[in-house]
């Protein structure tokens, strides 16, 4: 060893009070470059060092902020925008309900962050090949003495005028600390390669036997294996080996009760009525139903003047003698189950539409032709 | 008089820093005796018994509990709730009393977040069970998915999960920031090259300087900082579970303070009655002295008659509001068919902690352990009442049940123990259980008495 590089002269205390004393010394004699090891923290040796005051205060409040905001937009991002959900007829985006969520993350960033940057960014750690480190000096520094430690660095170190400097001071186990040659972790040899395919291949093949194979083992596929029918497949239970069954007979469902007078016209005519009240709304409602429905055939007002008159079975006029003389029922009997050429629009247009349909046919047959008294009303 | 102005030091008998280092060290280095074996047999059959129980349950379902209409949330919740109120002990000595800069809390901080670590680390297995698939508990978090749907962030349950992941997160962070400085000490002091490349591991390097200590030190405030407010926030919210509902019995505003306050007397009565066996059996009666024991059941009678208060006025609430539910639960829970929980609870809770106020009892040893255990008792015996009574007296007379818990059951919350108990043991013989630093720092002459400019200028 014969470049040795001096790293630092050091030197050991007793007492709390000796190193305080010795740390306003050192800082009296211009050292810059020095620091002090003690066991643990020694009131008052901050001021003695003359340090400026820590600024982690404020990685705390910026990694916590940064917590607040990420938690608030996120939620907003998910609740609000992404995939809004009523949940109990409250706001999309529900702040009360959004605090606690937003404090644990504004917690948990502020501590983790705050507590990475100390070790790594601030000590930059971990940093095991640091000079002092085995150093008999080291040893008695974490456990029972005050250290003081006088870098190379520092301008004004000369390692004899350093060396008086702490015994005048009053230090004992005065020694000189030299640097040690970092060695450099050798990446590119084989046994490290071999060591990164063998990750490689350990955790690929873990994650395909656990994603692939695992999951489909039991318990994982008592989910999807069940005691039951599948649809679209052959069952064993019925004897005609269909999975699906017929209905009861007569079976009605929720909502849809069966259109009366199919068969007889007439009869919807005579006894089915218009429910819905004659206003505005209601003919609003068939307007929009009858140019989406009926329109396409019968032309815009109901005169059987559209673009399919020429090349089609040409549908009636809604204005004729016939159809100003039929009963809403019987217009209705022919919405619902179509005549001639017209198929049933039960389909598309519910009861209530059709009525409103029938509606706004009355008021455009109306319209078209209008009495003298309508002609007086509007005087 | 006794002079109430010079405070007692902590530690007693004045020990040197290498006697500390010495006593605090000990367990590390010697082989486990049979004492240690005995009791690690003991609890690691008690945990045993848990895993095959959590085992059948994993495989077959949580069909194997007592869990059913109306009464869903049996056991496991009672079980998760008595857990993570077990850990709010650890998080109040270290944090909100290192905040009160009450020094005692030194010799007992890191077992009592040891303690926080475990008892949350247990209490988070109770729900991931509960889930009925814990391989999919990830969905718990708000991953993206296939459905492109996102989890409910106004449901208390959610809360849950933040709350619980982040104190077990920032608990873990603050207990091993604070073994950094010890870890180094081990390192420095181990003859064992094995040993020493964990510590020089663990400790990242340490070495120690006043240029860290200063940054470390405010980094340690800040931790305690948040972790006092995230502390009183985790069982608030475990009792939004409850609260946010409209069970009656449950939703009541009562709820927050009830539970932080039955969490720190539960755990205190935990934290004391192991520190009871700590100090006998490493010899650390000087260290964990009968005053800080004394000063903890001082905690507990405070905390007990916060809880005796809340069950008051519980019972004031229900009649003062006129609510019919609401009073037929709280007369259901006095006089119904769980009675008998319910007078334990009170006995337990409310009338044995009462006999601390009396100053033999409260340093006599035997007693304070025995009435720690019944507080223990008795605050499992609240989760179990608020949650199983209220589920079987809802709002529909039909399905009103009585719940049985099944031996499955039983067999987790033995394993519940064993687990915490067996992690506990492991921990004493692999970490510091008293924090080397912090307990020399308050060790008397240890910091200066900045006297010494004066004794220069006299020179």
């Amino acid at each position: 060893m014969e470049n040795k590089k001096i790293y630092s002269v050091v030197g050991l205390f007793d007492t709390a009070d000796e190193i305080i004393h010795a740390s306003e010394k050192v800082v009296e004699n211009g050292y810059k470059k020095f620091d002090i090891n003690t066991p643990f923290p020694v009131h008052g040796l901050n001021q003695a060092m003359k340090l400026k005051s820590s600024p982690m205060g404020y990685f705390a409040l910026v990694f916590g902020l940064t917590g607040t905001a990420i938690a608030l937009l996120t939620m907003a991002f998910m609740m609000t925008f992404d995939y809004p959900l009523n949940i109990g007829g409250k706001p999309l985006f529900p702040l009360p309900a959004f605090i606690p969520v937003t404090f644990e993350v504004t917690v948990l960033l502020a501590s983790i962050g705050t507590v990475l940057a100390l070790l790594f960014v601030f000590f930059k750690m971990p940093h095991n090949s640091h000079p002092l480190h085995d150093s008999n000096y080291m040893k008695k520094c974490t456990t029972e003495k005050f250290g003081v430690c006088l870098e190379a660095d520092d301008e004004k170190f000369n390692e004899a005028d350093a060396k008086a400097f702490l015994e005048k001071l009053g230090a004992k186990e005065i020694e000189t600390i030299y640097t040690v040659k970092e060695d450099v972790p050798p990446i590119f040899t084989k046994q490290f390669i071999g060591f990164l395919v063998f990750t490689v291949i350990v955790i690929s093949g873990a994650t395909y036997f656990v994603t692939n194979k695992l999951m489909f083992m039991p318990p994982f596929n008592w989910m999807m294996d069940q005691h039951r029918v599948n649809v679209q497949s052959v069952s064993t239970f019925f004897p005609d080996s269909f999975s699906m069954r017929e209905k009861v007979e007569g079976t009605v469902p929720r909502g849809f009760m069966p259109e009366e007078y199919k068969e007889s016209p007439d009869s919807a005519g005579k006894y089915l009525q218009n429910p819905l009240e004659y206003n505005e709304k209601n003919i609003a409602l068939g307007k929009k139903k009858f140019l989406t429905y009926c329109s396409p055939c019968h032309g815009n007002l109901a005169k059987g003047d559209s673009r399919l008159k020429d090349n089609f079975p040409k549908p009636p006029t809604l204005h004729s003698k016939k159809l100003k003389e039929w009963t809403d029922g019987r217009i209705y009997h022919v919405i619902t189950f179509g005549q001639g050429v017209m198929p049933s629009y039960a389909k598309q247009v519910t009861r209530q539409e059709r009525w409103a349909i029938i509606q706004y046919i009355r008021t455009l047959q109306r319209a078209l032709n209008p009495s003298e008294e309508d002609f007086n009303g509007a005087k | 008089m006794r002079d109430y102005s010079i405070e007692p030091s902590v530690v007693e008998g004045k020990p040197t820093f290498r006697q500390i280092d010495e006593l605090i060290g000990a367990p590390l280095e010697k082989m486990p005796d049979k004492k240690f074996y005995i009791a690690i047999s003991i609890t690691g059959t008690m945990f045993l018994t848990g895993i095959i129980c959590w085992g059948l349950s994993f495989y077959y379902g949580t069909g194997l509990w007592g869990n059913n209409n109306p009464v869903g949330w049996g056991f496991p919740i009672v079980n998760f709730v008595f857990w993570v109120g077990i850990g709010h002990a650890g998080t109040l000595i270290s944090a909100i009393l290192f905040l009160f800069r009450q020094r005692w809390r030194n010799g007992i901080a890191r077992f009592a977040e040891g303690m926080t670590i475990f008892a949350v680390m247990t209490a988070g297995i109770f729900p991931l069970f509960h889930t009925g698939r814990p391989w999919l508990a990830h969905y718990l978090f708000p991953l993206p998915n296939d459905h492109s749907l996102w989890v409910n962030f106004t449901s208390p349950l959610l809360w849950d999960v933040f709350a619980v992941s982040t104190y077990f997160t920032v608990s873990f962070i603050f207990w091993y920031v604070g073994l950094i400085p010890d870890f180094a000490n081990l390192r420095d002091r181990t003859k064992n090259k094995v040993k020493k490349v964990i510590y020089s591991i663990t400790s990242l390097g340490w070495r120690a300087s006043n240029r860290h200590w200063q940054h470390y030190e405010l980094v340690y405030l800040i931790l305690a900082g948040f972790a006092t407010p995230l502390v009183l926030s985790v069982h608030t919210i475990v009792s939004f579970d409850f609260a946010v509902s409209i069970i009656p019995g449950w939703h009541t505003t009562i709820f927050p303070p009830y539970f932080v306050a039955g969490a720190v007397f539960s755990g205190f009565a935990m934290v004391q009655n192991v520190l009871i066996f700590v100090r006998k059996v490493f010899n650390y009666e000087k260290i964990i002295t009968v005053d800080i024991l004394e000063k903890m059941n001082k905690i507990i009678i405070l905390t007990g008659s916060m809880v005796g208060y809340a069950y008051a006025m519980e019972f004031f609430i229900a009649w003062y509001s006129g609510n019919q539910a609401e009073s037929f639960v709280f007369i259901n829970r006095a006089f119904g068919d769980y009675a008998w929980a319910y007078w334990i609870m009170v006995s337990c809770n409310v009338i044995f902690p009462q006999l601390f106020w009396i100053k033999r009892i409260r340093r006599n040893i035997p007693i304070m352990f025995i009435i720690g255990v019944l507080v223990n008792v008795g605050m499992w015996f609240e989760r179990f009442v608020i949650t199983v009574t209220s589920l079987s007296r809802d709002f529909l007379p039909s399905s009103w049940a009585y719940y049985k818990p099944t031996l499955i059951d039983g067999g987790i919350l033995i394993g519940s123990f064993g687990m915490f108990f067996t992690l506990l043991l492991l921990f004493t013989k692999s970490l510091p259980v008293v924090s080397i630093a912090e307990i020399k720092s308050v060790i008397d002459g240890a910091q200066p008495t900045h006297h010494h400019k004066e004794a220069n200028n006299g020179k």
